[in-house]
């Protein structure tokens, strides 16, 4: 059987979270909104550079998408990343259909996938062994939905999103490291930063 | 009150709403004047005629997610980013809310306006949505939120648009449950 080290094989470098997350931060030129689900997805979002247009959960875990699809949805002319675990994806499903039907264009959703429950103990999800989550997307209607191959691969798809004319699913096999910072537990202050991030508040 | 619910209510309150407003028209218009304008919901029989006159004016972004947390999230984002949400849902979809009201609505103070179609109560048929009403307001208060029954024409106006205002202006959230004394509720007819 399958364990998490011993994935089923596809023609994906096996690459690290806080890498491929500085690499997207790097990226970010125009006040790109990034929201980082619940964990270590968040955490090597913090530890990447804080910037007030990112977002972090502390909680809410699989709700990454559907807040971004929010973030999307009031501001169609913002990019919008959304970094979200594979176990935390699997509990929340059906929001891949939902986005797939509004079909927002400015939305880039990258899946951080290692298969495992990291920050529990590096636990095997039940889809580690079987299930492909990029299949899974385009299956649910996301049909802009694909594996990167390797770091540059990453680089490329993330800058095909920019002007793609559809949702866009970008998978990553990661390794199971833990991530690299811990994200300032404070969610009023979060979310007054990410508001004023959006331009839709001005500090007190 | 909608000719699509009338064989569910009772004589006396289908006479009253033909010189009322029917509730969700209250409910549509407060939203339009407080500018909501995003509605996910996950449906139910009573709220049928809500949610296609919302789907009927163009004013509304509104559609169906697979779960109500899904819908919470997505409200969260958008109010957040600058544009106002409200989520439309049954009793048993409330069950399913208790983890992201306590991580993401209440400590982040977002103020996130729920309707809530109650089954469960006043005719049930199916006990387990009877079982599973009975955990809603306990839930609502362990977390100290604001929760109103709307049972009355005459007060739902008011009930709605002050309430609305309260979550929007003290960025907390609200549930508003639709008791079946206003909206005929379902019954058991086959």
């Amino acid at each position: 059987m399958n364990t998490a080290t011993n994935p089923p094989a596809r023609n994906t470098k096996v690459m690290n979270r806080f890498d491929l997350t500085s690499r997207l931060i790097a990226k970010l030129k125009n006040e790109e909104a990034v929201v980082g689900g619940i964990g270590n997805t968040n955490f090597d979002l913090w530890a990447a550079g804080h910037r007030p247009q990112n977002f972090y959960m502390l909680g809410s875990m699989g709700l990454a998408f559907p807040i971004a699809l929010g973030v999307a949805l009031a501001q169609p002319t913002r990019r919008v990343f959304a970094l979200e675990g594979d176990g935390s994806l699997l509990m929340q499903m059906g929001c891949l259909s939902t986005i797939a039907t509004l079909a927002p264009k400015n939305l880039t959703m990258i899946v951080m996938d290692n298969g495992v429950y990291q920050i529990t103990g590096a636990q095997p999800t039940p889809a580690a062994a079987v299930a492909d989550i990029v299949a899974i997307a385009a299956a649910s209607g996301l049909s802009n939905s694909a594996w990167a191959a390797d770091e540059e691969d990453f680089e490329r798809l993330v800058e095909q999103s920019l002007s793609a004319s559809a949702p866009t699913l970008i998978g990553v096999r990661i390794d199971d490291k833990p991530g690299i910072g811990t994200t300032r537990r404070d969610p009023v202050q979060i979310r007054e930063r990410f508001m004023h991030g959006m331009g839709v508040r001005e500090p007190l | 009150m909608a000719a699509a619910e009338g064989q569910t209510l009772p004589k006396a309150l289908d006479e009253k709403a033909s010189h009322e407003k029917a509730w969700h028209e209250v409910v549509l218009q407060a939203l339009k004047r407080n500018d909501i304008r995003l509605v996910p919901y996950v449906p139910d029989r009573v709220l049928t005629t809500l949610i296609k006159n919302i789907h009927a004016d163009p004013f509304f972004t509104t559609f169906p997610t697979a779960r109500e947390e899904e819908a919470v999230g997505i409200v969260s984002g958008a109010w957040m980013a600058g544009l106002r949400g409200a989520v439309l849902m049954q009793t048993s979809g409330f069950a399913t809310l208790a983890n992201v009201l306590a991580s993401l609505a209440i400590p982040y103070q977002i103020p996130l306006i729920m309707f809530v179609s109650e089954r469960g109560t006043l005719g049930e048929f199916n006990y387990g949505q009877s079982l599973v009403c009975r955990t809603m307001r306990p839930v609502l208060d362990s977390l100290a939120m604001e929760h109103h029954t709307c049972t009355r024409s005459d007060e739902f106006e008011f009930i709605v648009d002050r309430s609305i205002k309260q979550a929007l202006t003290t960025q907390a959230p609200v549930a508003l449950i639709l008791s079946p004394l206003l909206t005929g509720g379902k019954v058991f007819d086959k």
